[in-house]
């Protein structure tokens, strides 16, 4: 499955070293060539890229690695991950990116592509060095975790960052309209009495970029999207001409506010920003999937200690994990009821973050980085946190059955993951894997 | 019974009716030359309280003195939560010390329901964030029925800061359950999104909700909750939404009066008001402490029934 060469279909795909030599059908093996035949039903397709993780190397290696975030990354079937500036230190200049980088080295399972932060410190004041974060190895900047601070910023970000062909990734919350809200605001915050945040702090911010991008020229990526205001904003400009797109994450297509009070009341593993919002939001974020508004699958991955999510819900930190679920739950809720194919499934999760990012990947043609993942469509999943390689265990999903996984992942012609609960797969592929 | 009280929303007409029912004999008690009987002897009880209260943790004290539980209170200050102390830290160690039940009031919302799911005590709730109140609920509708001697077809309306209000959700949620008709009156800026699907009606205006109203509810103005600008003035409140004697002759001519207290006097309610004759504010003080005994003894009657089970 390879939408962006238009392939579709039964291929021999011919790896050399770390490199697609050739696609097509019946290539005729030469005797030092390693044959391994696949399973019925499993679908070879360009590797997957989540362009929003949150590694929390360095600062925070209570909650993840880099290590063990790469290796929940080919877990679930991604064979490369982008993460996000907000560690400790914030990732606003080459050092911090060339750290990130060194780790991902050293743990050589997926690729990591750095994301420098917008401004100093994410502090809103002043630009960072975002040419030097460019030539260390970034690929986009943004302040995530919180908006860019003014629209002055935003404005130079958009123009300076679009010299270097660099997009703004937006983390969209009017802040003052957010205020000190914990949850979307509805029926379930009310009642629950948790303080609310609307849909529109988000698609207000979006709003004020968007038109920002049409100022400049500049590109803006929406992150993790959640409101219907926000999708709407995202059209409108689209039809403008401007240079946007967006993300939605696995949780904000599947779940709703009312998991805030059921099955368990106040599980803090359901509090994220933005919020989990009402069945008309969810049911939105599905049309413009199946429409085509929205660009990309991104999971947010937003690990936490279980000391810090295992306290009062307006005090615990917001965020899932969702490295390891996201194609599952993709498979199960949108392919399986026929929301959208799995093609499209592969342009959302491969073909378009490469495409943003402006990364190698996306694609199986002749000569690319032999960045494979094999998805396992019908195989029967349940979501075990045990099973999980994330070094933090904050998913609402423990438990879930779900249709649809990973069988391997392929990161640069090296086998990093296969599924032991996929059965007939080649011994071959498994001995590849030390 | 359920393990824990931690929401009206828990609870069923059965339940709510049964815990009334308790009260009136509880009640009999507190008149009583000798106010003690051994219901609770050998269980203890502890007051876990988070948030400053007067009026209902001496009426939880009371109450489980009355019924003979070893009792302690313990106010955790601000300060000690800053020593660093987990929620949830905090409980395990009293659990660690075998209490029966944990009387709980706390600043944030479901706090109780934390506590249910790691503790083995009984857990009451006394006051969660802006989420419910529940012994609050129960001794109003204990009030009104001694009163009105029905709750349901009652027209209660209740006025004031309605999205700070756990008492608000708890009034709510039981009156409607018992079917009065509740209306819930205040300024726009501080009704709750989506309140009316619990059953309310949504005024903004004090004149119009107070008509004909058998039950007046007032909820204090929460200043030390208001962190935006949601109204003016408390002057402009005062003008806009509190209870006057003109606004009180709307309402029905038997028409009581409550607040759950502390009230603060020329706010949310004039001073003649809260001290007229229609006035039952203090009536509510002292079926709190008969609520809490039905709920205690109750709770506690069940421990063996759940385990036996």
């Amino acid at each position: 499955m390879d939408p962006a060469n238009g392939r579709d279909g039964m291929f021999d795909v011919l790896v050399d070293g770390d490199r697609i030599l050739r696609v097509g059908r019946d290539l005729a093996p030469d005797s030092d060539t390693q044959v391994v035949e696949l399973p019925a039903g499993l679908v070879v397709c360009p590797g997957l890229i989540d362009m929003h993780v949150h590694l929390r190397e360095p600062g925070q290696e209570h909650k993840e690695t880099v290590a063990t975030g790469t290796a929940a990354a080919v877990a679930g079937g991604f064979t490369a991950v982008a993460c996000m500036p907000n560690t400790s230190p914030v990732n606003d200049n080459a050092g911090v990116t060339e750290f990130i980088l060194k780790k991902a080295a050293e743990a050589h399972l997926a690729r990591v592509y750095p994301i420098g932060a917008v401004s100093r410190g994410q502090q809103g004041d002043e630009l960072a060095d975002i040419a030097e974060l460019k030539q260390a190895g970034c690929v986009a900047i943004t302040d995530d975790g919180r908006p860019v601070a003014t629209a002055m910023l935003m404005r130079r970000a958009l123009e300076y960052a679009g010299m270097f062909g660099l997009a703004v990734i937006e983390h969209c919350e009017e802040q003052t309209l957010k205020a000190d809200g914990v949850a979307h605001e509805g029926f379930h915050a009310s009642t629950l009495g948790l303080r609310g945040i609307p849909g529109e702090a988000e698609s207000i911010m979006a709003l004020r970029d968007i038109s920002l991008a049409a100022l400049t020229g500049g590109v803006v990526h929406i992150a993790h999207m959640s409101a219907r205001q926000t999708l709407d904003a995202v059209r409108y400009g689209k039809s403008r001409g401007v240079l946007v797109t967006c993300e939605v994450t696995p949780h904000h297509f599947v779940l709703t506010d009312e998991m805030l009070a059921a099955p368990i009341p106040y599980d803090t593993n359901v509090k994220m920003n933005p919020p989990l919002r009402e069945a008309v939001d969810r049911d939105a974020m599905l049309a413009g999937l199946a429409d085509g508004s929205i660009d990309v699958i991104a999971t947010d991955h937003a690990p936490h200690h279980y000391d810090e999510k295992r306290v009062e819900f307006d005090h615990a930190p917001f965020g899932i994990t969702g490295l390891e679920t996201a194609v599952s739950l993709c498979l199960d809720r949108l392919v399986h009821p026929g929301v959208v194919t799995l093609s499209r499934i592969v342009e959302l999760l491969s073909v378009n973050p490469a495409r943003i990012l402006k990364v190698a990947g996306g694609s199986l043609a002749e000569g690319a980085p032999a960045d494979i993942t094999v998805l396992a469509p019908d195989l029967r999943v349940k979501v075990s946190v045990e099973r999980m390689r994330s070094k933090s265990k904050n998913t609402p999903f423990d438990g879930w059955q779900l249709r649809g996984g990973v069988a391997a992942t392929i990161v640069g012609g090296r086998v990093v993951y296969v599924n032991e609960d996929v059965s007939g797969f080649s011994r071959t592929l498994r001995r590849e894997l030390r | 019974m359920k393990k824990d009280l931690l929401s009206i929303a828990d609870l069923s007409c059965e339940e709510i009716t049964l815990i009334l029912d308790t009260t009136e004999a509880m009640r009999e008690i507190g008149q009583r030359p000798i106010k003690k009987v051994p219901t609770l002897r050998g269980k203890t009880v502890v007051n876990l309280f988070y948030e400053p209260s007067t009026r209902t943790r001496t009426s939880f004290e009371i109450a489980e003195k009355r019924l003979s539980a070893d009792t302690l209170s313990i106010p955790v200050s601000t300060s000690s939560v800053l020593k660093g102390e987990t929620l949830v830290d905090t409980a395990l160690n009293i659990e660690a010390m075998q209490p029966d039940m944990i009387v709980l009031r706390h600043a944030s919302s479901g706090a109780a329901h934390l506590l249910s799911r790691i503790c083995r005590s009984r857990i009451i709730n006394a006051g969660d964030g802006m989420h419910e109140h529940p012994t609050q609920a129960l001794l109003d509708a204990f009030t009104i029925r001694e009163h009105k001697h029905r709750i349901e077809g009652l027209k209660v309306t209740i006025v004031g800061d309605l999205l700070h209000s756990r008492v608000l959700r708890s009034d709510a949620l039981l009156l409607t359950k018992l079917g009065a008709q509740v209306c819930v009156c205040g300024p726009a800026t501080l009704v709750p999104v989506g309140i009316e699907r619990l059953g309310v009606r949504v005024s903004t205006s004090v004149d119009e909700a107070v008509a004909d109203a058998d039950v007046i509810m007032l909820l204090r103005i929460q200043h030390e909750r208001m962190q935006g600008a949601f109204f003016p003035s408390v002057r402009e409140y005062f003008n806009t939404f509190g209870m006057t004697k003109a606004r009180v002759a709307r309402a029905r001519p038997d028409v009581i009066i409550m607040h759950p207290g502390p009230m603060n006097r020329g706010v949310e309610i004039a001073s003649d008001v809260a001290d007229g004759p229609y006035s039952v504010i203090l009536e509510q003080v002292a079926n709190g402490v008969a609520v809490r005994m039905a709920v205690l003894y109750l709770l506690a009657g069940g421990v063996e029934d759940e385990a036996a089970a």
